[in-house]
Parts: structure tokens; sequence; C-alpha cells
């Protein structure tokens, strides 16, 4: 299984970077949407995979079950998906405006910053 | 009362930029706010170092969870200074603020949105866990695109546009990294990383983990490869927010590299210090000669940001506790005179009708002789002149890398630094001595009493925290002797998190060294 998972990942990252490498700053967005998700995968299957054991523990006992589901990495995907989601609208916006004040989206295009003949 | 205080850096911030928002329609409640918030940060800032070097380590767990499983705050003697500093700095430019931000800035929540920034600038000092440190890079990463963005300048979008790309990528990394360390030790807080990285079977493993932090914080902080994002976006946003983020934000990488290349990672140092080593040198060069070409104020400034950048790593790269303390003493001087270099181009900005190309600057001597004696200060310190605090942290650095036999850094680190003084050679005639090219625009004199006040007076006071520490380097020597000390030895930061000295245990958690899995 976690195989399975790590080639996930390794293909989502891929797929991201190809993204990444576009100039046209949508792809770059939709690379980020895909680096988060396989990172939030990541983050799953660093922290040990199982099936069918809530992390609860059993009455009369103290201690989890040993095969139980870690549930620290789902708080932490939780957390990332939220901050991540937070990040993108933003940027999703900021694409919005920069499309309204320069009429492109191609981030090779805009020069306003940084002209041509600045070092 | 010392664990408030501890928790006094993130607090502060936080309520006042709560209540700035509560206050969202009447700019001056939040311009006092704002002012008040600031104020209070330092007060706090300053007895949570003198009770931090008092008293030594000060730790919080919150919600009482013991150390390894719950958020631990932890100030130790750095992370005390450093909030200090980035307190110092937020009221100033908070000061500042008060002349410089236009009412359409104001209406779009300048004030709160920087009081986000404080509040993730303190929590990453404080924090004592990873993943909340990741956490605090992204409140300030948030509250920087907003504060890039506002004003809403056609250059302003376009800047903002390639810092978020960048930016969002960086975070992304660290996450990864972060992930794949608390896979291989089953633990995310810093104090128990450093007993359990060493007990990893699979070092080569660590070693690559360590790879993906320097790249992450290397995005942070403007390390050498990756660096363009700066000199692209800095010089837009209004003057407030050019000067903080000058001052504070790379320092924050440069603080979470520090951190994390002392607590966790201290195996294979010849590797990924020896990687740090040779980023540090090339970033040095890089940003010195950048600043050379560069022909607009503003540009140059921002390329000297990511050169001094360099001067610091080098200090955690050599690792002797008296290369630590020298990273240490130059970050404060670094952070005191970047923002007090951002205000002043600011001002000469102002008067040479809203453009710092040189082609515009000149006659700044006959316009206003006393603000060239005030600028005078933050460029003799970034050249290095003697008496100012720029020359210490040189000295400090020089004498730790020819103590470790670093030659070649030595000799680079002396290029830089002669290469500045051309640099400030090169301003200084461009602007106070050249005949203006028109007739001075908007002075001060024109300027309503109190705003013109409000603008001067954050450089006359960081002008005087230069030239105190430069005539009184024993001070800040002591303190930055006692952060190289604790980071070089971090036994006691160990014990105080987590209460007892541990023993260094095999892994127990995680499929990629145990593979529990069912």
């Amino acid at each position: 299984m976690e195989v399975i998972m790590a080639l996930t990942v390794g293909g989502m990252v891929a797929g991201a970077v190809y993204l990444f490498l576009s100039r046209q700053y949508l792809r770059v967005m939709f690379g980020v949407i895909l680096l988060s998700n396989a990172i939030n995968v990541a983050i799953l299957t660093v922290g040990r995979l199982t099936t069918g054991h809530a992390p609860l523990i059993a009455q009369g006992t103290e201690v989890m079950d040993q095969a139980a589901a870690n549930p620290l990495p789902q708080a932490l995907i939780l957390t990332a998906i939220v901050i991540g989601f937070g990040l993108l609208a933003f940027a999703l916006v900021l694409g919005y405006r920069a499309y309204q004040e320069m009429g492109t989206l191609d981030t090779g295009a805009m020069r306003v910053a940084e002209p041509e003949d600045t070092p | 009362m010392n664990a408030w205080l501890t928790a006094a850096p993130i607090l502060i911030p936080m309520f006042t930029a709560a209540l700035c928002m509560v206050a969202w329609k009447y700019p001056v409640a939040q311009r006092a706010l704002s002012l008040l918030g600031s104020l209070t940060l330092v007060i706090a800032g300053g007895s949570l170092l003198s009770t931090v070097l008092d008293q030594g380590i000060q730790v919080v767990q919150m919600g009482s969870w013991a150390a390894p499983f719950g958020i631990t705050l932890v100030a130790d003697p750095l992370s005390a200074l450093m909030i200090l500093i980035a307190a110092l700095m937020g009221f100033c430019v908070a000061l500042h603020a008060l002349g410089d931000i236009d009412p359409v800035r104001e209406r779009g929540g300048h004030h709160a949105i920087f009081q986000v920034l404080m509040t993730g600038v303190c929590g990453a000092f404080v924090t004592g866990d990873l993943f909340n440190l990741y956490v605090w890079f992204e409140v300030m990463l948030i509250s920087s695109f907003v504060l890039l963005s506002l004003g809403g300048l056609r250059e302003q979008i376009d800047a903002a546009i390639k810092y978020v790309c960048i930016n969002m990528v960086a975070t992304a990394c660290l996450l990864l990294a972060v992930a794949l360390l608390y896979g291989v030790t089953g633990t995310l807080n810093m104090a128990d990383l450093s007993v359990r990285v060493p007990a990893v079977p699979s070092q080569p493993v660590i070693s690559a983990i360590a790879v993906l932090f320097i790249i992450a914080f290397g995005m942070k902080a403007a390390l050498f490869p990756f660096f363009f994002w700066l000199p692209a976006s800095y010089h837009t946003p209004s003057v407030s927010v050019q000067a903080i983020f000058a001052g504070l934000l790379t320092k924050v990488g440069v603080y979470a590299l520090i951190r994390v290349f002392t607590l966790i990672f201290t195996g294979d140092t010849a590797w990924t210090h020896g990687i740090l080593m040779v980023m540090a040198g090339i970033t040095m060069i890089v940003g010195v000669l950048g600043s050379l070409a560069a022909h607009d104020l503003n540009r140059a400034w921002s390329w000297q940001v990511v050169a001094h950048i360099g001067s610091m790593v080098m200090g955690l790269a050599i690792a002797t506790p008296l290369a630590l303390a020298a990273a240490a003493f130059y970050m404060v001087h670094d952070i005191v005179v970047k923002t007090n270099l951002f205000l002043g181009a600011g001002l000469v900005r102002r008067m040479a009708g809203g453009s710092t190309d040189y082609a515009r600057l000149g006659g700044l001597f006959k316009s206003a002789p006393w603000l060239c004696l005030l600028l005078f200060v933050p460029l003799g310190s970034l050249a290095g002149f003697p008496p100012l605090s720029g020359f210490w942290g040189k000295l400090l650095l020089v004498r730790a890398g020819l103590d470790t036999q670093h030659y070649v850094m030595v000799g680079l680190l002396l290029l830089t630094g002669l290469l500045t003084i051309w640099l400030v050679g090169r301003v200084w005639a461009e602007m106070v001595w050249k005949a203006p090219a028109e007739p001075p625009g908007d002075t001060l004199s024109t300027m309503p009493f109190v705003r013109s006040y409000a603008v001067v007076m954050p450089l006359l006071l960081l002008s005087l925290i230069t030239v105190s520490i430069g005539l009184q380097p024993e001070r800040l020597l002591n303190v930055a002797g006692q952060v190289g000390e604790s980071l070089y030895d971090t036994s006691a930061y160990v014990q105080a998190v987590l209460g007892t000295t541990p023993v260094p245990q095999p892994t127990q958690l995680g499929a990629l060294e145990t593979g529990t899995a069912p």
C-alpha cells in the first residue's frame, strides 16, 4: 500500500512541476493545487496507513490498539488544507485583478515591476 | 506570570489586530491602537529578553500537555533577542505609517494587516514545534501578500504575482519537509526532534530532508539560487511596508535556518553546512554585484538585503559559538539598518518627486542638510565604517572565519564589504553631491506638522540604535555571546522543553522506518 501511495505522490509532484514550468499564471496555480494535495497525501502516508481501526481506546484498557490509525496526520492535513485554501483563494483573486489591470496572465509578458532593462 | 510573558509576543499583536478590525471604519482609532499595541510589544519583548537572560530559557506548554504531545512555546536567548528587535522595528514602522500611509491604503486595513504580520513574525520566533512554525510562516505570508498588493497599483499587482507564486512553492516544500521528518521520527517538537534525529537508523534520509529544509527556508531568506523574487517585488509597496519587509521577513527565514540547523540537523554537518557555506558565499557576491548594477535607490537596497543574508548564513555555516554569536549580532545590526535605509529611501523619493532613479536624485545637501546627516548613519553602518554597528558585526564574522580557517569565505566577506563601500560612495555622490536634475518636489516642510514628525522620528530612533550599538558594543556582544553559547550547546534548550535529560530512543511511529502497518 505504501508503495502505491508513494508512486501516487511522486506522480502528482511531477505533474505539479510540469505545470510550474508554464508561463501562464493559471496553470501555475493548478500546479500549486496539485502540489499541496500531493503533500497532503504524503502526510497521510508517512503517518502510517491503517484500515478499519479508529483511534479510540477500548473500554478497560489504557493504551491504544497498536494497529489503530494515527490521528495526528489527519489534524495536520486538515490545518494544511484550510491554510492552502485561504492562500489559493487570495492567489486566484490576485490573478483576476492582474488580468483586469494588464490584460494578460502570461507572466513573461508582465514587465511592470521589472522593466526589460533593469538588472 | 512568566508563562504569560512568553505568550505575550503572539497575544499582543493578535489582539491589536482584532481591535483594529473592530475599529475598521475609524482610521484615527486604528492608528492609536496600532501605535499602542506596538509599544506594548516593545515593552513585553524587553522584559522577556531580560527574564530569559536572568532566569534561563522560558517554556510554556499550551493547554498543559507535556512536551512532545502539546504545543510548546519556547523563548531562548535568540528568540527573545529577535522578538525585542522585531518589536522595535514594528514600533518604528507603525510610527512612520502615521505619516506615510495614504487614506486608500488605510481604508484597506493597513494597520490591522500590519499587526497580523507582526503576529506571524513573533509566532515564528517563539514556537517550539515545526508544524507551528509552518503555520506562523503562513500567517506571515498571507498578511505579506495583502500588504504587498494593498493600494492596487499595476506594478504592485505584477510584483505580487511573482511573490505569491514563489512563496506558495516554498511553503509547500516546507510542509513536505516537515511531513517527511515526522514520518521518520514520529514527532514534531523541535527539542524532541533533536534527541530523536541522531537515533534514526538511516542517516542519508535525514540528510535528504535537511536539503529540503534548506530549499524551503532558503527561498524565504532569499539565499543564492532562490533570491530573484526579492528585487522584483520589494520596491513596489508603500514605504512602511517596504521597510518592515526588508527588515524582518527574510530574517525570519534566516532565524528558521539557524534554529533548525543548530538544533535538529547537527549530524552530517560536513554535508549540510557545506551546502549552506557555498550558498552564503555566492549570495554575498551576487547580492552586492546586483546592487552595484542597479540604477535606482530602492532596487539597490533590495539587492543589499540579499547580500547581507549571505553574511548571516556564513556565521551559521561556520557554526562555532563565536560564529553563531556573530550571526546573531549581525542579524540585529542588519534588521535595524535595512529598515532605516528603506525608510530613508522613502523620504528621498518624496523629495525627488516620486522616483528614486539615480537620474532624478541630487542636491539633497542643499535642500535638506539635516536629513543627509541622518541618512549617513545607516549608510555608514551598511558600509561598516568603524564606530558604527556594521563594523563590529563584520569584525566578529572575520574573526570567527579566521579561527576556523575559512579563508575563502573571509575573503568573500571582505570583498563584499569593499564593494558595499563603493556602492555607498556612489549613492552618496548621486544623492547628495550631484546637481539636482529638477527643483525638489514635496518637501517635509509642506507636510502637516505632526505627520512630518511621524515620518522622521523613526529614522532618528533607528539611527540612535545603530550609533549606540556602535559606541557601546559590549552590551549587545554579551547578549550575542549568550545566544552563541545556547545555540552551540543545545542541551539546556532540550532539557527546558522536555523537562528531563532524555535518552535517545529508536523511532516508534511512522511507516518509513518501522513499517508497523498491518
